[in-house]
């Protein structure tokens, strides 16, 4: 996959709207495209967490596993959806798994380039943090309605 | 093809006299979940309905409950109801058979604006047994398909075996002009759909938000959520329809059980825009 | 266009007009002392009524009292209104039988009563009026009030002394009946001298007065009775200007003042049951121990009751300060949403009923003072 196309699809993405041309340069700088077949696991929970994802196509699943019982679904991501914050939060390790569900493509993003270019350049890392935040809070406003179990016997 | 008529008036000299219905069919849906087909045991009974309204159907010595029409309102004479075993009369409703009989008073209450545009994107978000009220605005909104631009379906479920119309979501998902988008809040073993709630769909939803109208019906909490994400997307607030509850005893605007602030939801309502109640949605104990 | 004839009535011609009913298949109902109070029900004649008596009201207080003369009418109203018979407390709406694996609806044959009401103030007039308008005005109507009201006939009686929570001139019904009855009568009493000035409203009640051969009143006796009641407008004790109340109390649902006015409140419902206008009602299906016979019975409702907002398990409106929220909102507010006009006709039963003395129009000029803060 050719760097113009990275350059294009991470330009056009909503989370990286009004971002500085140097600092997307920067990030297609640490993109690659990887591609998942089902089944494959994108990272697990406990690892250190160096990356984050932008997928392109497919299904994601994120899971936690229960002893004794099948792993418990949290929720699952697809198209255009960006995977995995624990990157930016020390002490950097991830806090469920990510299991492909349908053949997935992502771009895979070096977390800990990126890291390291935010301690160096603050800008960078609030614009980064600020895009993070509101995933966070996506995630977490829709955990907390799927705790309401809205839909049980009440 | 069929205009929506007018409001129906229910014909009954007193309203409160119920007709008698007879149960043709009977379908377990889910665990707790069934539906009910049901004829006029007197032919000359005509009985027609706007998609959104609801019944008030009484079980003989046990009681009355208001349930919404989730059948074809194209289809005279055939009346169906998905209900959920909650409480004395729903369960004892629940155990009646084919054959078996029952009282309707109804129509009443306002309906899903189908008609309220040309050639614009219809968002439908179900949650839960919110599916079963928006089933007839699906099945006019198909049968009439040449007005609409894209139809879109947001159906939520707790888990999949609590999936309601199984196979009828089959096979509107096979049809390309009705885009249907199934998740559920819990998976279970098998499931190799979306996890999450319904309101995670919207973000992603291919619709055109300035020329969408949105029907939601589901729990208030979910309609409350869904709203706010919808008009995130920028469909606006007079575009988005909700259906509300609260209990019922007479259905007509007698008995003053119904009130949310100044309305009757059993009469000024179910269906809401959501324009017209959002200050009172959000205060507590209204 | 004939002039409005005025009538004299001395107190025991009001028997004649009674006999004329009951030859009609009339009951006659009007105010009667029962249990310590005055309440409406089937009179047979003038001394039936409370003559002589007055009531004693303040917030949560009622007492009669005798008054030192014998006047027919010489007090407000009690913890009865007319809705009693209109809307009773308790109706069987429908029997029901099984047979042949179905059942079968009996329509009721709602009873054909005719009632004369006796002693309607003015208040009570606008009271019935939004009754007529809640039972008669909407989409769907109540049989049963339809029949009954259409077979009143209406006497009316001007209040010459306002009770102490009285509020109808605030409101804008009273103390002056102005419509709505078939006759009004207005009571002259003092030192050597005790009759009713008597006026048709309708052409039945004209019709009465004439066939009953009353004479007319000369122009000095009506003159009196004029002046009764235009100093009855400078006797009130409570009053309160209701303008904006209807977009105030629609704006502060969330206002804390809720709290405080609701601290004693019991929930006891008494406002509802004695409240002219209250209407909430619930239907009950019931069986008998055979299973094979049903019944569909409508009740009084209040809205205080936790059950009443119960669904899916719970109840929206959980605490009482929300319960008294509704009922004030409602009255006062979204009844003009809903019928035109607010629910309030000023009576005051509210505040004498409740027992921990409630006044509701304490609770308005509290919030108007809190919206002036603002």
């Amino acid at each position: 996959m050719s760097i113009q196309t990275l350059e294009r699809i991470l330009s056009e993405h909503p989370f990286f709207k009004d971002l500085k041309e140097e600092y997307l340069e920067l990030i297609v700088g640490c993109a690659r495209n990887v591609f998942y077949k089902p089944g494959d696991f994108i990272f697990r929970e406990g690892e250190e967490a160096h990356e984050f994802y932008i997928i392109r196509d497919g299904r994601v699943s994120l899971e936690i596993s229960v002893p004794g019982k099948n792993p418990v679904v949290i929720q699952t991501l697809e198209d255009g959806e960006v995977l995995g914050w624990s990157w930016i939060v020390p002490p950097y390790y991830w806090h469920f798994d990510a299991r492909v569900v349908e053949p997935t493509r992502v771009i895979a993003l070096d977390g800990r380039c990126l890291r390291n270019k935010c301690e160096e350049d603050h800008s960078l890392g609030y614009e980064l943090l600020k895009r993070f935040v509101s995933i966070v809070e996506q995630r977490l406003q829709a955990t907390r309605i799927q705790l309401l179990d809205l839909y049980g016997a009440g | 093809m069929v205009q929506v008529e007018r409001e129906i008036i229910t014909k009954e000299a007193n309203p409160m006299l119920p007709q008698l219905f007879v149960i043709r069919s009977r379908k377990l849906e889910t665990s707790d979940t069934f539906t009910l087909e049901l004829e006029p045991i007197e032919s000359e009974v005509e009985f027609s309905f706007l998609p959104g309204q609801f019944n008030m159907i009484y079980v003989f010595g046990v009681g009355e409950v208001p349930i919404s029409i989730s059948g074809d309102p194209l289809k005279k004479n055939r009346i169906t109801h998905t209900t959920r075993m909650v409480g004395t009369v729903t369960k004892a409703m629940g155990m009646l058979k084919r054959g078996d009989v029952l009282g309707i008073r109804g129509p009443f209450g306002t309906s899903w604006p189908v008609d309220r545009c040309e050639n614009c994107d219809v968002v439908i978000v179900a949650g839960g047994i919110g599916l079963a009220p928006l089933r007839p605005a699906i099945y006019y909104i198909l049968a009439n398909r040449e007005r609409y631009n894209r139809v879109i379906l947001l159906y939520g479920a707790r888990t999949p075996e609590d999936i309601l119309y199984k196979q009828e979501i089959e096979k509107w998902k096979s049809r390309f002009d009705f885009e249907v988008y199934v998740t559920v809040d819990r998976g279970t073993s098998g499931w190799k759909g979306n996890v999450g709630v319904v309101t995670t769909l919207i973000p992603r939803a291919p619709f055109e938000s300035r020329n969408s109208v949105a029907f939601v019906c589901g729990p208030e909490v979910m309609m409350r959520f869904t709203a706010i994400e919808l008009i995130k997307r920028g469909v606006k607030e007079d575009n988005i329809f909700i259906s509300m509850e609260r209990n019922m005893k007479c259905g007509i605007g007698l008995c003053g059980h119904c009130q949310f602030g100044p309305v009757f939801i059993c009469k000024d309502g179910p269906v809401f825009s959501y324009n017209q109640v959002k200050d009172l949605l959000f205060k507590r104990e209204i | 266009m004939s002039k409005i004839k005025f009538y004299r009535l001395a107190p025991e011609d009001l028997n004649k007009i009674f006999e004329y009913f009951k030859i009609r298949g009339y009951n006659i109902i009007g105010p009667t002392v029962r249990d310590n109070a005055i309440i409406y029900d089937e009179i047979q004649s003038v001394n039936d009524l409370p003559v002589g008596l007055t009531d004693e009201q303040k917030p949560g207080y009622y007492r009669l009292k005798k008054r030192n003369d014998t006047a027919l009418f010489g007090y407000v109203v009690g913890p009865q209104s007319w809705k009693k018979f209109l809307f009773p407390p308790i109706l069987t709406l429908w029997e029901a039988k099984k047979s042949n694996g179905k059942f079968e609806i009996f329509e009721p044959n709602f009873a054909e009563r005719k009632f004369v009401f006796v002693g309607v103030r003015a208040c009570e007039i606008s009271a019935i009026l939004i009754h007529d308008k809640v039972f008669g005005g909407g989409q769907y109507t109540d049989p049963n009030y339809l029949k009954i009201r259409k077979n009143v006939f209406t006497i009316a009686v001007n209040c010459s002394e306002p009770g102490e929570n009285c509020f109808c001139s605030s409101v804008g019904t009273g103390p002056r009946a102005l419509t709505g009855y078939d006759l009004v009568l207005t009571e002259v009493i003092s030192k050597g001298e005790h009759y009713l000035i008597a006026k048709a409203g309708t052409e039945s009640g004209e019709e009465v007065l004439e066939s009953l051969k009353f004479n007319e009143a000369t122009d000095e006796e009506v003159k009196k009775s004029e002046d009764i009641m235009s100093d009855a407008l400078g006797k009130f004790k409570k009053g309160v200007e209701l303008d904006g109340v209807v977009e105030l109390l629609q704006l502060n649902y969330e206002n804390p003042l809720w709290e405080k006015i609701s601290e004693k409140c019991l929930a006891c419902a008494n406002c509802t049951m004695v409240c002219p206008t209250c209407f909430c009602n619930t239907i009950e299906d019931v069986t008998d121990l055979s299973g094979e016979n049903a019944k569909r019975i409508r009740r009084w409702d209040s809205c205080f009751t936790l059950e009443f907002s119960y669904i899916h398990g719970g109840s929206v409106r959980y605490s009482t300060m929300s319960r008294y929220r509704q009922w004030m909102t409602h009255k006062l507010s979204a009844w003009k949403n809903q019928f035109g006009m607010i629910g309030c006709v000023g009576c005051g039963r509210c505040i004498t009923w409740c027992p921990v003395g409630i006044d509701i129009v304490e609770n308005v000029k509290l919030f108007k003072k809190d919206a002036i803060k603002v």
